[in-house]
């Protein structure tokens, strides 16, 4: 077997993961963009606020929706703003391993403490 | 996990760019080039990312201890005598705010407008102040209102969830402060947009924390 | 115009230190290449790796102490050699040392100077914060002792359930000190999972694809991420319980409404994953050292990383199997009760792998491939208690009895423990450059395995009969008869343990009469991954050329070729691993960067002892530390990770053609 050790790799070697998408600016975000976007979380967040404010709307539909809302905003910040839905896909794993992590083991401890059903 | 070449071209030379700014240095710049690591990626983005998946377990604890004591406040002051979501909603769009100001910066580094960058960053750091004042303020009257640290589970479990998310605040702005006095006094090692982008990061982070906070322990009755 | 030596690989008794350029204005980088201060300001992953190893063997020494006086307690009935309230310190110093400050950091030891080594990298990709590690380690282990001597160590278990571990309960420091001292040492954990996670992920010689790399440094890897996101759960109940101590939080009071169960899931989220942290990387040493000395690959290397893998994951979930008597709630407890059999699976898929890799090998008994066959043994009697365990009804009469007891010491020992020295016997001759003696080592293997399971085997019939944990007597007329008689069994044990001790001393005595061997060949083992291309030891930049990868076993496949035909393998040898190491000194990389010694990460580590004192004992300590702490912080920051190019020397021109040192990694 030669060993070619300063010239490039001559055949294809399996590698890690996916190649990366280096963080070119591919302008699909432009700070335009951006501002809309806060513009669209701001809207968000002032509907979340009203939404308890309302009287007849009953914990059933108002919790869900909350958390919703909630969860649109915390996607969009960790999508956009954190560039995560652009970047390799490797970052993502990272991340969303520990919030996976986090939501499953913190909702069955809870749940040991009959949090969800009262 | 699909397989490709390993190794990016190595020493990929940057094509020079008429629109960097006169003075800029941009020789350890990566912007836009792979790094020559196994899987192309910065070692110091694949960290922090780490790092804030590690942190989601850690707010994730003390969210959930929140969640389990929110009701035992026995005959104390609760968050319905408390709250006032008007003034918590003000300070939390002043949050949101600094983070799309947060990534401007990030965006006008990238674009190697360092002055541009340096602003945003102040004024991020100085809504971050600006949030934190309110929180200061929030606690000071929930205190004269009679929630001390040890009134009940819930003070403890509130004051603790909260004061966490605050210190790093605190620490986000020492970061971006420091980060705008280290690039003007040019002393930033390596590959400045990227430094402002995990500075970014970290922000954002730290802002989405608090949009779970705000809903769930500010907007989701008790 | 300041300027710094260039690094040597052979240090002379004649090297002149010269002083580098400043770093934030007033305080110089360290540049001493010997003595005290090239250690203790050192970034290389080998030094700390070798301080790690030093550090956590003097750890288990203590912890071995803590448990010859526990067992001195109960050798005999209504012992008198511990009071109570000391019994409880031991028990509880014993298993935080042994699991916090010797297994945790002998593993990382093996992982911080092997895991550059095996993919063929110079250093791991953040080097100041490796050595930050190291050292939040060393003070946190010294802070949590010095607990003895300032009140009394920390009395509540390893587990520190509360609301036991509360003041009313818990009057002295102690609890203190373990709060504050697990906090600082898992700062060093976190942070080292974050290095070595990126590491492997970013570092590797070119060619090495995941599924190329060493098995050690897979289990490592799964190891670092065990701990990434364990470590914060534990970090929030140590908080928790920290404010409730130091300021009257009512976290876990009860009669202010509190539910004690939230320190258990907290304290066992992250628990469950650290028996698993503790044993992997044990695991990972057996799958190099099996092979080596059965002269045969891997067995099914796939399914040992999946099921390593698997083993990780799952073992986040099956927390709740430490409280199957703590009143969760029948559903609660089948559930986890399942999920915990789930976790046998992938276990046996490795004992499997590793007895299939032996069969039909040409084994070579050296002490290495012993204790790496006693883990085989030993690990599988205990999974298979624990596997009785995991049955909920029949965990109700073995909970908090020696019978648990014997289960994880069976696995910890004969798990952790025992994969630890084939690891320590192992690389021993790359890392000091000399062999260990084999026939002290055997010494050391027989007494051993000897002393474990006689100290440990006799607690499976205790146990059921009864004896409960964390007593500090048994009494006669409790003891029982016949075969059964507590008395004997306890004998029997605290005999072993003697044997036990004998053994790990055995181990220092081969140490020391090891100390003039002659120096190690290269290849002693005629080993299979890229850690043995190198000199023993290792010269500082690791590898004058960094290697290229085609294949898992890439070391083997340079000294051997497959002549098979039809599908039969046939290797022949055809080069040496010295020939092969000559050939990449003749090879070797016209510039090598190493990056620089800093004195920040062992200030930043110092400041956290300092600030743990104060919050127990001094508000001006805080302050002190605080500002050590942002002083260091700021510090490193300034600091650019290796000093810059012109700060050293020019190459002289009777250099012999010594590589010059550069830039290889970005931060």
């Amino acid at each position: 077997m030669t060993m070619d050790s300063d010239t490039a790799i001559t055949e294809p070697v399996p590698a890690s993961v996916d190649h990366s998408r280096p963080d070119e600016h591919d302008h699909t975000i432009t700070d335009k963009n951006l501002i809309f976007i806060a513009l669209f979380l701001a809207v968000l967040t002032a509907l979340e606020v009203a939404a308890t404010e309302v009287d007849f709307v009953p914990d059933a539909l108002l919790i869900p929706s909350l958390l919703i809302m909630m969860t649109v905003k915390f996607f969009v910040v960790v999508l956009y703003f954190m560039h995560l839905k652009f970047d390799s896909r490797l970052f993502s794993l990272m991340f969303y391993i520990g919030l996976v992590f986090a939501v499953a083991l913190y909702g069955v401890m809870l749940a040991t403490f009959h949090f969800f059903t009262g | 996990m699909s397989d490709a070449t390993v190794n990016p071209p190595a020493t990929a030379e940057p094509v020079h760019d008429d629109t960097i700014p006169e003075g800029y240095d941009d020789t350890q710049d990566h912007i836009g080039l792979p790094h020559d690591t196994s899987t192309g990626l910065s070692n110091t983005k694949l960290a922090m990312w780490m790092f804030l998946g590690s942190e989601c377990l850690l707010f994730g604890g003390l969210i959930s201890t929140y969640m389990l004591y929110r009701n035992r406040q026995g005959d104390a002051v609760g968050p319905d005598q408390l709250w006032d979501i008007p003034f918590t909603s003000a300070t939390s769009f002043v949050l949101l705010m600094s983070s799309l100001t947060m990534v401007l910066a990030v965006t006008s580094a990238q674009r190697r407008d360092e002055r541009r960058a340096r602003l945003w960053l102040v004024v991020t750091a100085l809504l971050g102040g600006l949030f934190l004042s309110g929180q200061v303020y929030e606690f000071t009257v929930f205190y004269r209102e009679g929630l001390g640290y040890t009134t009940s589970l819930f003070a403890s479990s509130f004051y603790t969830l909260t004061g966490f998310h605050g210190v790093h605040v605190a620490v986000g702005i020492i970061m971006l402060l420091s980060l705008v006095a280290m690039l003007a006094k040019n002393r930033i090692v390596g590959d400045k947009a990227e430094t402002i982008e995990m500075v970014g990061l970290y922000w954002h982070f730290v802002d989405v924390v608090w949009i779970v906070i705000f809903t769930l322990v500010y907007l989701i009755p008790a | 115009m300041a300027i710094i030596e260039r690094p040597s690989s052979t240090p002379t008794a004649t090297t002149e230190y010269v002083t580098p350029s400043a770093s934030m204005g007033f305080l110089r980088r360290p540049v001493e290449t010997s003595g005290w201060k090239s250690w203790a300001f050192t970034v290389d992953h080998k030094k700390i790796g070798i301080m790690y190893g030093v550090v956590a063997m003097l750890f288990f020494f203590v912890g071995g102490l803590e448990a010859v006086l526990i067992r001195a307690q109960l050798a005999q009935a209504d012992g008198t050699i511990l009071s109570a309230d000391k019994y409880n310190q031991m028990f509880t110093m014993h298993a935080t040392t042994m699991i916090f400050l010797f297994v945790m950091p002998m593993a990382a030891a093996f992982a911080n100077y092997m895991i550059p080594l095996q993919i063929g990298a110079r250093d791991v990709a953040f080097p100041r914060l490796n050595a930050l590690s190291l050292w939040t380690f060393v003070f946190g282990g010294i802070f949590l002792n010095t607990s003895w001597v300032l009140g009394g160590a920390a009395d509540g278990g390893w587990f520190m359930y509360a609301p036991n571990s509360s003041v009313p309960f818990s009057p002295t420091n102690g609890v203190d000190f373990w709060v504050l001292g697990l906090l600082i040492t898992g700062i060093a954990s976190q942070v080292g999972a974050i290095n070595l996670i990126v590491t492997c992920l970013n570092m590797r010689a070119p060619g090495m694809s995941l599924m190329r790399m060493p098995i050690f440094t897979w289990m490592a890897m799964v190891v670092q991420f065990l701990l990434l996101f364990a470590i914060p759960v534990i970090t929030v109940a140590l908080f928790l319980l920290m404010f409730q101590r130091n300021f009257d939080a009512t976290f876990f009071s009860v009669e202010e409404g509190a539910d004690p169960l939230l320190w258990q899931h907290l304290f066992w989220i992250f628990g469950h994953p650290e028996v698993y942290i503790i044993v992997l990387p044990a695991f990972g040493i057996i799958s190099e050292v099996l092979p080596t000395f059965a002269r045969k690959p891997l067995f099914g290397y796939p399914f040992v990383v999946f099921s390593g893998a698997a083993i990780g994951f799952v073992g986040f979930g099956v927390w709740a199997h430490h409280m199957f008597a703590a009143g969760l709630g029948p559903i609660s407890v089948a559930v986890f009760s399942v999920a915990t059999m789930a976790i046998a699976v992938p276990t046996g898929v490795k004992i499997i792998n590793w007895t299939l890799t032996l069969w039909g090998g040409k084994l070579w008994f050296t002490t290495a491939m012993l204790f790496a066959i006693g883990l085989i043994v030993q690990f599988t009697i205990g999974g298979l208690s624990g596997v009785t365990h995991a049955v909920a009804p029949s965990d109700t009469q073995q909970t908090d009895t020696y019978y648990i007891v014997a289960h994880f010491h069976y696995v910890i020992f004969g798990g952790a423990v025992l994969g630890l020295f084939a690891g320590i016997y192992y690389w021993w001759p790359k890392v000091f450059g000399k062999m260990l003696n084999e026939n002290w080592g055997r010494a050391n293997f027989w007494f051993m395995i000897i002393g474990m399971n006689l100290t440990f085997g006799p607690m499976h019939i205790i146990g059921l009969q009864g004896q409960p944990r964390r007593m500090y007597v048994w009494t006669e007329n409790r003891a029982g008869e016949g075969f059964f008689n507590l008395g004997f069994w306890n004998l029997v044990s605290t005999v072993g343990t003697v044997i036990l001790a004998i053994g790990a001393l055995l181990f220092l005595v081969n140490v020391w009469v090891s100390r003039k061997n002659p120096p190690a060949p290269e290849d002693p083992w005629d080993a299979r991954s890229l850690e043995w291309l190198t000199t023993s030891p290792p010269k500082e930049h690791n590898f004058d050329r960094t290697p290229t990868v085609h294949a898992l076993d890439e070391f083997f496949h340079r000294k051997y070729e497959d002549v098979g035909e039809n599908g039969q393998h046939d290797f022949k040898k055809v080069a040496t691993a010295e020939e092969l190491l000559a050939e990449e000194e003749a090879n070797a990389d016209a510039h090598i960067h190493l990056p620089s010694p800093s004195y920040w990460p062992i200030v930043l580590a110092f400041s956290m002892p300092v600030l743990a004192y104060g919050i127990i004992y001094s508000t001006l300590l805080i302050i002190v530390g605080a500002a050590i702490a942002i002083l260091a912080l700021f510090g490193w920051a300034l600091e650019p990770p290796t000093a810059p190019e012109d700060d050293f020397d020019p190459p002289s021109p009777t250099d012999g053609g010594e590589p010059s040192k550069e830039l290889v990694t970005s931060v």
